[in-house]
């Protein structure tokens, strides 16, 4: 197909302390108890995308995650592990793998995408409409995950929509404006130059950026070397190739027509209108996923619990796994007690044991987890080798590795760190706790 | 027209139990003066359009759509639109159509018009707003259902505006009908208006649309595309919203744009696209050209000459290739008669003339070998042999002789006489009446006095000489007319606000081609211009140019040095001998206009008057000292007025440490010298002072160079309060 695959795996995000630790970066963070790198992976590998280079930030996360997908992909994907120092940027990590690019196109993708749109899909728009850049974007869910990192799920009463301002031509095809909904102030400003030459522009709020873009190559590169402040592809190099559309200073076959910074284009006056008109522009177009198609980033706490309950729950095939007459997952090797309930929509790992009594709802428990009599677990998310000892409750939390829940131990919308103990009867609400 | 209102009567609401007469309000007045200089002597409504007033395409399409009741609102030639009507078939018609004329003398914009219609009192339910000069075919019943149905749900939607698809071009930024571009935002989901935009502003290259448009829904379409046919189904509340709001004038650029950013009232404009019909506007000279020829090409159908609407009596024949003639034309046999020309009643036309494209009124002459070439021959015009004409405008009674050439775009209004070869330069504008001189630019009127301000005749002369024009025009004082009478009459006019410039824009004329290159190059220079714009911003995530200084402290900023600028320009005033009191006024005003302190005054005038001590040469530091010690006491008292506390004395102190840092390091090394001046001169207390160096001992060293060099005149101020303070004791 000539696409090479970049997909941008992150580090030890600080939007997602603290569920990430040494143990596990962000792209080995676990969705139904697979790392959230995979669903990207296997989304590729269904498209027929196998030429991938997965950039991570940092020597040691290359190592894990070179580790874990070599374990994993070995014979089913060409799989290179780049590692960029922190705070490249998106931008910076593709200028870093840059020699490895050779191919006509570039799709790069965010690699906490949970997502069943086909790449293969927006790589093909890409192709048929001979575009400089095409990117994926998803309506967006209503009470899902927000786009915004910083809120934790509580804007509900903020009247403006946070959501990306999108400018779309009448076929819904190219993209004639974009801005990232926190960066818009009090007045959404639109270039007039692109509105003439599109005669309308249908102007919406409701779409996600998806951060899956395919570039041309020549165009990407001649991009990043000729701007050398740009730091991230979804707010400089992308916005910028939408913005200059009309005036392209790139040209199509990747050799720049005046020069390095092709500013001062020379305007023949001789030259028809027409040609001129056409010759400088390049194309800037969107894939728009179908309404049923599901697609999440995982970037915040929030996303992180709302990924997982929609993947065990809603957007279940997304999960791989089979589900039971209950609509559950329950590994064969997991024991349960007596009175002991496993809810719909939930996820229950291989060894992991229940005591008496207890109560499971649309929660997601992982490998090798004792957890004792009478505990409740609703809404949340326990890792692998969890201790949770009777009568405790949880509620709308998150647990990871090795975290130990001493008896009667009350939790609402926490965050547990690996290898954190609770001690008996604490209780927390809306906390992160971690070792410090 | 009697075949229309037939099945017309049928169509009215069945739900609506008590019916109400669908009334219209007819402007027959454009309040504006691209007419000019025809409308001086006759309302722009009655002008021929392919041969027939164009008040009568508006009344026959306000009978065919159903409406009953017309309010013919007159105000420029009024008793000319009275005569007119009351001669003409609409009064004496009996039958549910009727037309009522309204006159008013003073209503100077359509909002003037509307708030006497309102004091009438006869609106009494939904109305149509037109203007006397549009065309159109299209059905109403969509239209007006549509708007009723809002109604009923939401009596906020007060307006419903009809639109069409229409392109302007990129070039010239106007549509085929000479308008001016419009951008609109409109809700596709209901249709609402959000966002109107005419008159584009081309140096602004950005579109700003207020972000809370998107609150509430998730998609909103920004046209480009979208022509306004000024045909407006309004309902009462539109009325007295005119008469609420006293200011508004123009229907769309205060009406529309004044709802739209109101949101407290929340009243709401719907759209109603129009498709596969016609609706247009005559506004200016382009558009009369362009739909003039829409009517011959027959897409306002039913409202096209060959078709008995428009009470001239005549059978007008249609032959091949769009000709129309009326009866009693004589033709020669050598003369051709090209496509799409219309030739008016009792016409005669001369051996091998060749007319195409072009109309030509009744009882006119045409000479022989005259071409005459996309232009308007109104009535009763005589053309001499020989004569050219090319896309121009000949009112009723004008005399061509043998000979001239008419350039395009020409108009020539009543009566005018042109002598023998004389060619008439492209764009110009010939009248009998002199042109009134623009000292009242208030362009919304379409009439004025003729008696009043007229431009003194010599100004004409000049610029006859200036345009080394080979036409004489008939001076101002009618004795001499006879020696220029020869050759001919009338004067030519200069081209109105905006200067030759624009004229192309809305003449006959098609645009020429040198135009249309010079703007594509404009062209460029609009997509370019942002490029630096863009270019040099740093690339930090910002998406546009000032999307990022409108916020936080960039605006504080701006403000603050926006405010500095104008207390200086209103210093440099006091400079040049304004009032002081008048000064202190004017300060205030900006205080309160840009939210600052009196403190902020203060400091932003001791800057002002530091830089005036700059103006004068100075070759030493004495010198500059000896400046702003008389600049200080020349303004001390302006000064002292605000400083009437402790905080704004300390804030002179700042100021100045601030420009002595930054933007005059001159008078760094006097600091202290002037510092003690201040003193000495009263205007600031040594408690001030004290406090400043006070709050700058803590401070930076980098911070502390001024106390420092003031350090002995501080040491001294202290001892002095000290033993002020002993003494007291």
């Amino acid at each position: 197909m000539d696409f090479q695959v970049v997909v941008m795996a992150g580090g030890y995000s600080k939007n997602l302390v603290p569920l990430v630790s040494q143990e596990m970066p962000k792209p080995l963070l676990p969705v139904a108890n697979r790392p959230v790198l995979s669903y990207v992976l296997e989304l590729l590998e269904a498209s027929n995308l196998k030429d991938l280079i997965v950039v991570v930030e940092g020597e040691d996360v290359a190592l894990r995650v070179g580790g874990w997908i070599s374990g994993a992909y070995v014979d089913r994907l060409h799989v290179e592990v780049a590692a960029v120092p922190e705070e490249v940027g998106t931008a910076g990590a593709l200028r870093a793998v840059a020699h490895h690019l050779t191919a006509k196109d570039i799709l790069v993708v965010s690699g906490d995408l949970v997502s069943d749109v086909p790449p293969g899909a927006v790589a093909a728009t890409h192709r048929r409409l001979d575009a400089a850049v095409t990117a994926l974007l998803c309506i967006t869910p209503v009470s899902g995950p927000s786009e915004s990192v910083s809120s934790v799920g509580k804007d509900k009463g903020r009247k403006l929509p946070r959501a990306n301002i999108v400018g779309l031509d009448h076929t819904r095809q190219y993209l004639l404006h974009v801005a990232a909904g926190a960066e818009v102030g009090k007045d959404i400003k639109i270039q007039k130059s692109i509105l003439r030459a599109n005669d309308q522009m249908e102007i919406r709020a409701d779409l996600m950026d998806a951060h899956m873009y395919a570039f041309q190559r020549t165009i990407l590169q001649e991009v990043l070397d000729q701007k050398e402040m740009f730091h991230s592809i979804k707010h400089d190099v992308f916005p910028y190739l939408v913005r200059t559309q009309l005036r392209s200073e790139i040209s199509d076959k990747g050799a720049p027509k005046n020069g390095l910074n092709g500013v001062d284009y020379t305007l023949n006056g001789s030259e028809p209108a027409s040609e001129i008109l056409t010759n400088r522009t390049h194309k800037c177009c969107a894939y728009i996923a179908n309404k049923s198609k599901y697609c999440s980033r995982l970037n915040s706490v929030q996303a992180f619990c709302d990924i997982n309950r929609d993947v065990v729950g809603e957007a279940g095939h997304l999960s791989g796994y089979s589900f039971s007459a209950q609509n559950n997952i329950v590994h064969p090797s997991a024991e349960l007690g007596s009175k002991t309930t496993v809810g719909p929509q939930c996820m229950l790992d291989e060894g992991s044991k229940l005591g008496d009594k207890c109560s499971v709802k649309r929660s997601v428990i992982g490998r090798h987890c004792r957890i004792g009599s009478n505990v409740k677990i609703f809404n949340s998310v326990v890792m692998n080798h969890v201790t949770i000892e009777d009568g405790c409750f949880i509620q709308g939390s998150v647990i990871c590795n090795n975290a130990q829940l001493q008896e009667r131990v009350v939790l609402k919308d926490c965050q547990v760190g690996a290898g954190y103990v609770l001690t008996v009867g604490s209780e927390y609400k809306s906390e992160p706790l971690s070792k410090k | 027209m009697a075949q229309k209102k037939t099945h017309r009567t049928s169509s009215d609401d069945p739900e609506e139990l008590t019916r109400t007469v669908l009334q219209a309000v007819l402007l027959a007045d454009s309040f504006a003066q691209k007419f000019r200089p025809i409308t001086l002597e006759r309302p722009k409504v009655l002008l021929p359009l392919v041969n027939a007033p164009m008040i009568e395409y508006t009344l026959a399409w306000l009978e065919s759509v159903g409406v009953e009741e017309v309010f013919v609102f007159c105000c420029a030639h009024s008793q000319q639109v009275k005569s007119y009507l009351e001669n003409s078939q609409w009064t004496k018609q009996p039958g549910a159509f009727s037309v009522t004329t309204i006159e008013s003398h003073d209503a100077i914009s359509a909002g003037d018009a509307l708030r006497v219609i309102y004091t009438h009192g006869i609106i009494r339910g939904d109305f149509i707003l037109i203007s006397g000069d549009t065309v159109s075919n299209m059905s109403l019943a969509k239209a007006l259902s549509e708007h009723k149905d809002r109604r009923k749900k939401d009596p906020l939607a007060i307006m419903t505006m009809v639109i069409k698809h229409s392109k302007p071009s990129a070039l010239t930024h106007q549509t085929r009908l000479g308008n001016d571009e419009i951008i609109m935002a409109i809700d596709p989901g209901t249709k609402e208006l959000l966002y109107y935009e005419d008159k584009v502003d081309l140096s602004q290259h950005l579109i700003s649309l207020d972000k809370m448009l998107l609150a509430d829904k998730s998609a909103l379409s920004l046209h480009n595309d979208k022509q306004d046919c000024y045909i407006d189904i309004c309902s009462p509340e539109v009325l007295s919203l005119f008469t609420d709001n006293f200011d508004y004038q123009h229907l769309r650029r205060h009406f529309v744009k004044g709802l739209l950013i109101d949101d407290i009232m929340g009243y709401k404009i719907f759209t109603h696209e129009i498709q596969s019909s016609y609706a247009a506007r005559v506004d200016n000279f382009r558009s009369y050209d362009t739909i003039s020829k829409d009517i011959l090409q027959r897409w306002t159908y039913p409202f096209v000459p060959d078709v008995q609407y428009l009470g001239n009596g005549l059978q007008i024949k249609l032959d091949r290739e769009g000709i129309y003639k009326a009866p009693e034309v004589v033709q020669s046999r050598s003369a051709h008669i090209d496509s799409f020309t219309v030739l008016g009643n009792a016409t005669t036309v001369g051996d091998n003339a060749v007319i195409s494209n072009s109309v030509i009124g009744q009882g006119c002459t045409i000479g022989h070998n005259v071409t005459i070439e996309g232009s308007y021959i109104w009535d009763n015009v005589k053309i001499e042999d020989g004569c050219k004409l090319s896309h121009a405008l000949v009112c009723d009674g004008v005399h061509l002789r043998a000979g001239v050439v008419l350039e395009p775009g020409v108009i020539l209004s009543f009566k005018v006489e042109v002598g023998q070869q004389i060619v008439v330069p492209a764009y110009s504008k010939v009248s009998l009446l002199p042109q009134p001189s623009k000292q009242d630019s208030d362009e919304e009127l379409e009439y004025a006095d003729a008696n009043t301000g007229i431009i003194e005749s010599p100004s004409i002369a000049t610029m006859m000489n200036a345009q080394k024009v080979d036409f004489p025009t008939s001076d101002a004082d009618r004795s001499g007319t006879s020696e220029f009478y020869v050759s001919g009459a009338g004067y030519i006019w200069s081209s109105c606000e905006g200067g030759n410039e624009d004229e192309w824009r809305h003449s006959i004329a098609p645009i020429p081609a040198d135009k249309l290159s010079e703007s594509l190059l404009n062209a460029f220079a609009d997509v370019d211009a942002p490029d630096q714009d863009t270019s040099c911003i740093p690339a930090s995530g910002e998406l546009l140019p000032d999307s990022a200084s409108t916020v936080g402290d960039g605006e504080d900023y701006r403000d603050s040095a926006d405010f500095e600028k104008e207390v200086e320009a209103t210093f440099q005033r006091a400079l040049a001998g304004v009032d002081l009191e008048n000064v202190i006024l004017e300060i205030n005003s900006l205080r309160l206009s840009y939210h600052m302190s009196h403190a902020d005054c203060a400091g932003a005038l001791f800057h002002s008057i530091m830089k005036a001590a700059l103006v004068p040469s100075y070759s030493s530091k004495n010198d500059l000292y000896a400046n702003a010690v008389k600049e200080i006491i020349k303004w001390s008292d302006l000064l002292k007025h605000y400083l009437k506390t402790l905080d704004e004395e300390i804030e002179v102190i700042l100021k100045f440490e601030e420009i002595s840092v930054e933007t005059a390091r001159e008078f760094s090394p006097l600091f202290s010298n002037i510092l003690s001046c201040l003193y000495d001169k009263e205007i600031l207390s040594e408690e001030a002072i004290l406090s400043w160096a006070q709050e700058k001992e803590g401070a930076d060293e980098s911070d502390k160079i001024f106390t420092k060099q003031s350090e002995q005149f501080i040491k001294w101020l202290r001892e002095a309060s000290e033993e002020e303070d002993g003494d007291n004791d």
